[in-house]
């Protein structure tokens, strides 16, 4: 990979780090106002059927995730496992489509 | 004497970051997996939520969302340790992050 594809990762690495810092504060409160007297799939279903916004918020979240963990899998895979290379890069390119593919649908499956 | 780099409040902080990172991008998929069952209707997401119930079930999900808030607030620490000039918090920071991840956790766990 050149320097500047690397630069380009440590930039997006950081962007979407940016980015998940506030999703991830949203889904903590999220999920500790949620599962207060147990949680069901009528009160989940009943909160992101329909809602958008939600719709939205979690689209960006998942993109942002399956960007960062891609590009952080490929550093501990690069440093703990000696695994670099256009192969590394392909499984990294593999992974996070792999992470936003299940999440867009997971996302469309309770909000849609 | 040198003191050993281990013990040293940033090397546990970087090892608590790495082992979340690794461990929240492996449980991504399945997250995602179980809520596209709302796909297949409501009732094969409440199967799911029922079966999560378990003890140990619901220790790993806290476990999960400790490692959440671990890494949101490791990052938060690298982010300042590489883009605000506070080169000298890094143990303050450290445990800023350590205790988030902890108040968070106890959160959930309370809550739940």
């Amino acid at each position: 990979m050149s320097a500047r594809a690397g630069a380009g990762l440590w930039v997006a690495q950081r962007a979407t780090a940016a980015v998940l810092a506030f999703c991830v504060l949203v889904h903590l409160a999220t999920m500790i106002f949620a599962v207060r007297g147990g949680l069901t799939a009528a009160q989940i279903l009943g909160r992101t059927h329909g809602n958008y916004a939600w719709g939205a918020f979690y689209s960006l979240f998942v993109i942002a995730a399956g960007i960062h963990g891609a590009i952080g899998l490929r550093t501990v895979a690069a440093e703990w496992l000696s695994f670099r290379g256009r192969a590394a890069d392909a499984a990294m390119a593999a992974i996070a489509l792999a992470i936003v593919g299940l999440g867009l649908r997971a996302v469309s499956a309770v909000v849609l | 004497m040198i003191r050993p780099a281990r013990s040293h409040p940033g090397w546990w902080a970087f090892v608590v970051h790495r082992l979340s990172g690794v461990a929240l991008a492996f449980f991504l998929p399945a997250h995602f997996l179980v809520l596209g069952r709302a796909i297949q209707g409501e009732a094969h997401l409440e199967s799911f939520l029922r079966w999560s119930e378990q003890p140990l079930v619901q220790l790993a999900e806290w476990v999960l969302v400790t490692l959440l808030a671990a890494h949101l607030a490791g990052g938060l620490r690298l982010l300042a340790i590489e883009f605000l000039p506070w080169r000298e918090w890094h143990k303050t920071l450290a445990a800023l992050a350590a205790g988030f991840a902890v108040a968070a956790g106890l959160a959930f766990a309370l809550a739940r």
